[in-house]
């Protein structure tokens, strides 16, 4: 008993809220293996959740530039397309010698690079600039780049690259997007991260405190376009042809739904709502053409309900009220489950006494609640 | 002789452009958001040609082409007013992430709602009598659809430079564009002017999907993306939110890119039309004509 009341404490002490994503993501893993085991997991099944994980890997590496650093990006394609290619190419020549153990993380090495590359290529210039042009200037970087991969020799023309190795599973596709997420997440608790966060809330000032403005833009905007670039060639090789069109401009435009969806910087959000989002269109498919359209109408609709004034506050009445009622069910529960506990031989009595304090706490907590809203208002 | 012709058609082709951008960059201007939407506007606009005036889509309709033209201006304005009621108006106080993740809400939206439809099949925009000649002027073939979309687009400038500069609503305009909360405490009706920013700015995408129609013939839903994009990087090169600079920037490019198209190659012209669009940006940040704000503390 000692022993399971110290475990208690310490996991009292631990600060739950660093670790969401680790445990959604770990939870989300652990039960897919698990299904995997008893052969709950279809063909398509694992494909999906593999590209729901692919996805949630380039879209929180498209949060460290949006959510942390502040800076719109409209051409996250374009990195993620340099580390595809480069990182199928290596594989492609690597393949036949080597073990996939061996050459896949070495290509997704190379990959990331190869985007960093990219990233200081085309941060040193841009970030100069400010705000909406940031955007138009990473835009055009990734239309470039898409048109590049279009007319070149190497990375096999319209056509796409062709035989390379499918290797990516949702296995490899987890573990990578695991140790993503601790670099990022480490990386924006870090000193580092902070300075780049000051940079977010207010320039002139952080400038003022004596950050390094155009260093931390410039790692921060390196560092995401590394891990897209790993995302890139994890993406390659979910198939054996890689198109140019998959890492169009509108594959920019989908990982900046997801990220602003998700919440800006908030990697678990970033996380659900890759999943959510690759999974959704798959899921309504019974809607057949009306998807794409029911798709556009929720997006604006969130959109719309989470930033204007009125609406949002109608939301947030509406969840603080399921948040209550859900509150007193709970407490409802626990006072059924504990008065079947503690009364054995239960006397009629001994029950209602049981019960009142019970109503009195639920009485307590919704007051409380209300005081609560008052006090804010 | 050759490159004089390749210039006139690359006139003609900024003129597009630069119609578009037009609407790109009084809406920046005045209501500071980037309205990705706009190039599907385009593609409506061609549509309601197509339905109005042609036998492809709606066959009891078939009046001639004037009168598609009129009805794809209308149709554009009111579409325009009513995407601003009903996707950017709630959004005035959000930030410009928000409002620019629901304009890209509302393109998927409307391409998606032509896909539904229209149909994916490309339709054929109705032949313009007089549009599709070859006229010789000396020893130069001259395109006349080139010809009058040089035009309408000078036209269009003229027109709008006169609204902007003369007009109580123009002028009202400017003030929001300068400044939304003192031109409102001057008693401007800044929701009106908005509004009415939507409605020329997507008119001129209706006349820009007329010219894009006849110059090109086919539609499809997704004819107005790349325009939308190329018409966008040029109200960036001239300068986002001056009317002059989208005017230039679009004429700029679209030579830029007829003649790469011609003397280079077709493939690598989206290369260099992005390219100088990110030199001009590191050269002169604001683009060519834009004005230079300061920052406040």
């Amino acid at each position: 008993m000692a022993f399971i009341s110290s475990v208690k404490r310490t996991l009292k002490k631990v600060k739950w809220k660093r670790y969401t994503s680790y445990i959604v993501v770990g939870a989300w893993f652990a039960v897919l293996l698990l299904l995997d085991l008893f052969g709950g997991l279809n063909d398509t099944g694992s494909r999906l959740m593999m590209l729901a994980a692919v996805y949630a890997v380039l879209a929180v590496s498209l949060n460290l530039v949006v959510g942390v650093l502040g800076e719109l990006s409209l051409g996250h394609a374009g990195f993620m397309a340099a580390g595809g290619y480069i990182g199928a190419i290596v594989s492609k020549a690597l393949a036949p010698s080597l073990p996939v153990a061996a050459y896949f993380p070495v290509s997704m090495i190379a990959g990331g690079l190869a985007a960093a590359a990219f990233g200081i290529l085309i941060g040193v210039p841009v970030l100069r600039l400010k705000g909406d042009y940031i955007a138009i200037v990473t835009l055009a970087f990734s239309m470039i780049v898409f048109t590049v991969a279009q007319n070149l020799d190497f990375t096999g023309g319209a056509s796409g690259l062709k035989e390379i190795p499918a290797e990516t599973n949702y296995i490899n596709a987890f573990v990578v997007l695991i140790i993503v997420l601790v670099v990022i997440q480490n990386f924006t608790r870090s000193k580092h991260g902070r300075a780049i966060m000051s940079i977010r809330d207010n320039e002139i000032a952080a400038r003022a405190c004596g950050v390094n403005i155009t260093y931390y833009k410039l790692f921060a905007f390196t560092l995401a376009a590394f891990l897209a670039g790993v995302g890139g060639c994890l993406y390659a090789h979910t198939a054996t042809v890689l198109r140019p069109e998959s890492v169009d401009y509108n594959t920019s435009i989908e990982l900046l739904v997801m990220v602003v969806l998700g919440g800006m910087g908030s990697m678990t959000g970033s996380v659900i709502a890759a999943a959510v989002l690759t999974l959704l269109p798959e899921y309504l498919r019974f809607l057949q053409d009306y998807r794409m359209i029911i798709y556009a109408v929720v997006l604006i609709l969130i959109m719309v309900i989470n930033n204007n004034e009125t609406l949002r506050r109608y939301k947030d009445r509406f969840f603080a009220w399921c948040k209550r009622a859900l509150a007193a069910a709970w407490a409802k529960c626990k006072t059924a489950l504990k008065g079947k506990k503690k009364a054995p031989a239960p006397a009629a009595e001994t029950r209602e006494t049981l019960q009142a304090p019970a109503e009195f706490t639920e009485v307590d907590e919704t007051a409380l609640d209300e005081r609560e809203r008052k006090g804010e208002k | 002789m050759e490159f004089l012709s390749s210039i006139i058609n690359g006139l003609s082709l900024g003129a597009m452009y630069a119609m578009i951008a037009l609407g790109y960059t009084m809406v920046y201007g005045i209501a500071k958001m980037l309205n990705f939407a706009h190039g599907d506007v385009i593609t409506l606009g061609a549509y309601t040609v197509v339905i109005v005036s042609s036998t492809v889509l709606v066959p009891a309709i078939n009046l001639p082409v004037w009168a598609g033209f009129i009805a794809a201006v209308l149709v554009c304005a009111a579409v325009g007013v009513l995407v601003e009621f009903v996707a950017y108006k709630p959004l005035r106080r959000a930030s410009s992430l928000a409002v620019l993740i629901t304009a890209i809400g509302v393109s998927y939206f409307l391409q998606n709602f032509f896909q539904i439809v229209f149909g994916t099949s490309t339709k054929n925009f109705p032949r313009v009598p007089l549009f599709n000649e070859t006229w010789m002027i000396g020893s130069l073939p001259l395109n006349s659809g080139s010809f009058f979309t040089l035009i309408f687009s000078v036209l269009i400038m003229i027109a709008l430079t006169f609204f902007v500069k003369k007009t109580q609503t123009g002028r009202a305009m400017l003030a929001v564009s300068e400044d939304r909360s003192a031109a409102q405490l001057m008693g401007v009706n800044v929701n009106r002017t908005i509004s009415v920013t939507f409605a020329i700015g997507s008119a001129l995408a209706a006349v820009a999907g007329f010219c894009y129609g006849y110059t090109y013939t086919g539609i499809v839903p997704t004819t107005g993306a790349m325009p939308g994009i190329k018409a966008f990087v040029a109200a960036v090169l001239g300068g986002i939110g001056s009317i002059p600079g989208a005017f230039v920037g679009g004429l700029a490019l679209g030579i830029v890119e007829y003649l790469s198209q011609i003397y280079i190659s077709t493939q690598w012209s989206n290369v260099i039309v992005f390219g100088i669009l990110i030199v001009v940006l590191l050269v002169k940040p604001t683009g060519l004509l834009g004005k230079k704000r300061s920052e406040k503390v």
